[in-house]
């Protein structure tokens, strides 16, 4: 065994930390259904889920169970290959660009083994998240065809249409943040914006000296909402339009499978957002000792939010959540007393700062879902062309001279 | 090292031969508009390989930018005649190749 | 056998089993499919070779936007499964062998001449190629070329917005 790992070490250590990945990429998938359901149930004043499980924690597992025992047909006169392999491709394809997101800047040790804290740090991890969005439009057009019947083929082509439109804005906003790093890799692009201007802002893309990207972070953001067809842009998969648009024939696993896949997209879309304008694992507060205080706030997040759970948990009506909530207070609680200790709190840093933004552009994402009505078709793509791609090329444009004017 | 970049250098230039004689089969063989222009796709990425392996031969970088240009043409070319095939779709009804065939003798 | 090399058979064995089954498929889509595996297999050898910004490119714009498109026209077209008429019977007939030593010949006189330059003792390029020489490269020495392809490309999109407008 230890002959296996010697021989090939970089492919076992890859193994571990896809099945690491996997497995959290897979639970918070399952948790942001319930987080999308709360928030906007509180956005519209009512509850959302209340009673399966205390707060409605365990929602995710009644939908998959759920999902797991229901009939699963396939329509008459489809085709069956293409049919069975759009959503198999729209799930692989999203969760396979989890793969180059870097989570912190330390390397961990598995297994004996030096290795960065991402599962491929590659020169051009930017490109290969943009290829893969790229063959993300695959699992929209022929789930949408292969339905053989009217409502899925026009939202399947109108969607594809869309995330093909849009596309081309989510690859032009990104090229300032290119100019400003010189590189494709992500983690160069996090570490170029370390530092902070007059010792208290950070040297966040968003901020970045030459030419602050915020036209650049609007356009992304904007083009990745309609990449993932997530409102205001659902117009193909909107309940009260097309039926369900390209998944409307598709039941059970296979339309939890394209569930999934879009909320793996959503996820990565944060994460890319994170990292190209808001410094990825970085700390908003400066590196020099003045702000060592900071890196005691994961403590004092995770001891309130435990302390909370337990005073909750406490008065909460039903005996199991009286049992849970207080045992998921006093795990976050001890949590936040390991993260006390130097290792681990330096380890801890960068995941805890580049999580917490990705939560709040995750939050961002749900409560436009909440409080936005739905474009029409021909105005989504009209903004698309004729609003988002120019001001992202000349965001290109205006970035490129400033980088001439302000850095020679 | 440099023995296995040879034989990965000869392995892909027969591999784009033979990918292009596919593609010349399809061509000859295929009765769908639509597949035969997809057939000249397939002889066009046949190229695009060859001219990366001998750019990895020669050590030099132009065989990978001239992959950029037939990239860039492959495209122009697929739009102008997806285009051309929508226009024969709508004017003759049928997606045949023996159908277009009113310049022949 | 190395690592590289495993991987060289895969994806060389992808590559023509799509190539094949373009052939073989009746429907459209299903060749339009088979395209799509053999342009991914096309990549993964691009990254093998040491050309990453290509392999890259490729995936994104062949496999991702000019597939698209065929794929587009197909399912609006609607093309159904194709039938076998007498000329392809007789195209197959006399096409396959003419087509199998077309094959042959060009994979002899490609490694013939790939032969020869092993012989003249040409080395061959060691690392992957890093974006920013190929930026160098294409901007500087190919900048007449680069600025060609945006005129083409130009009269493409006219050329084709012109022709599938609607008759009005």
């Amino acid at each position: 065994m230890s002959n296996l790992i010697a021989q090939h070490p970089i492919l076992i250590v890859s193994l571990v930390k896809i099945a690491v990945l996997m497995f959290i990429a897979l639970t918070t998938l399952a948790y942001l259904t319930w987080f999308e359901r709360k928030v906007v149930a509180h956005i519209q004043s009512r509850w959302g889920p209340y009673r399966t499980g205390p707060h409605g924690l365990l929602q995710p597992l009644a939908d998959g169970l759920k999902f797991l025992f229901k009939e699963d047909p396939a329509p008459a006169g489809a085709d069956r290959f293409v049919y069975f392999l759009a959503p198999f491709l729209a799930l692989s394809l999203a969760l396979t660009s989890l793969a180059v997101i870097p989570f912190g800047p330390k390397e961990i040790v598995i297994l004996g083994h030096k290795t960065p804290l991402a599962i491929a740090d590659l020169n051009i991890g930017l490109l290969v998240l943009f290829a893969i969005t790229s063959l993300g439009v695959y699992g929209v057009a022929l789930a949408g065809w292969s339905s053989n019947s009217k409502y899925p083929l026009l939202g399947g082509l109108r969607s594809s249409a869309q995330m093909v439109s849009y596309e081309l804005t989510l690859t032009m906003s990104v090229v300032g943040v290119l100019l400003l790093a010189g590189s494709f890799n992500l983690r160069e692009i996090i570490e170029s914006q370390a530092g902070a201007h007059w010792w208290i802002f950070p040297r966040w893309n968003i901020f970045a000296g030459s030419f602050p990207q915020v036209i650049g972070f609007f356009c992304f953001f904007t083009a990745a909402i309609a990449e993932t067809n997530r409102l205001p842009f659902d117009l193909a998969e909107a309940e009260s339009e097309l039926v369900a648009g390209f998944h409307t024939e598709y039941a059970s696993f296979k339309f939890a499978m394209f569930f999934m896949a879009e909320y793996a997209s959503m996820i990565t879309v944060s994460c890319l957002a994170t990292i190209l304008f808001f410094g990825g694992w970085l700390s908003p507060f400066g590196q020099s000792n003045a702000w060592g205080w900071t890196h005691f706030l994961p403590t004092v997040l995770f001891g309130l939010a435990g302390l909370y759970l337990i005073w909750d948990g406490i008065r909460y009506e039903t005996v199991f959540g009286k049992v849970v909530l207080p045992f998921l207070g006093i795990v976050l609680f001890a949590l936040a007393v390991l993260f006390t200790f130097p290792g681990v709190n330096d380890f801890v840093q960068g995941p805890f700062w580049f999580l917490l933004k990705v939560l709040t552009f995750l939050f961002i994402y749900v409560w436009l879902r909440g409080t936005l009505p739905r474009f029409r078709y021909d105005q989504l793509m009209a903004v698309g062309w004729k609003l988002l791609l120019p001001l992202s090329i000349a965001n290109v444009v205006l970035t490129s001279l400033a980088i001439v004017r302000f850095s020679r | 090292m440099a023995a296995q970049s040879q034989f990965l250098i000869t392995g892909s230039v027969i591999l784009s031969a033979l990918l292009f004689g596919l593609g010349v089969v399809a061509f000859v063989f295929k009765r769908n508009i639509i597949t035969v222009f997809m057939s000249i796709e397939l002889m066009l990425n046949a190229v695009n390989l060859a001219f990366v392996a001998f750019s990895r031969a020669w050590g030099k970088l132009d065989g990978q930018l001239f992959v950029f240009f037939v990239i860039v043409v492959a495209a122009a070319e697929a739009a102008v005649g997806l285009a051309i095939i929508i226009l024969i779709a709508r004017n003759r009804q049928s997606l045949n190749v023996e159908r277009v065939d009113s310049l022949k003798l | 056998m190395t690592g590289p090399v495993i991987v060289f058979f895969a994806l060389a064995a992808l590559a023509l089993g799509g190539a094949v089954s373009l052939i073989l498929r009746r429907h459209p889509i299903h060749s339009a499919l088979s395209l799509i595996v053999v342009m991914v297999a096309l990549a993964g050898l691009y990254l093998l070779l040491g050309a990453e910004f290509v392999a890259a490119v490729q995936v994104i714009v062949y496999g991702g936007a000019i597939m698209v498109l065929f794929v587009f026209v197909i399912m609006l077209l609607n093309a159904g499964i194709e039938e076998r008429t007498n000329l392809s019977r007789m195209a197959g007939l006399v096409g396959l062998p003419l087509g199998f030593f077309l094959t042959m010949q060009l994979v002899y006189w490609v490694a013939h001449s790939e032969s020869q330059m092993n012989a003249a003792g040409i080395a061959a390029g060691g690392s992957a190629a890093s974006t920013r020489d190929l930026a160098v490269l294409l901007f500087r020495d190919f900048v007449f070329p680069f600025e060609l392809t945006s005129f083409l490309i130009l009269i493409a999109i006219i050329a084709a917005l012109v022709l599938a407008q609607k008759e009005s």
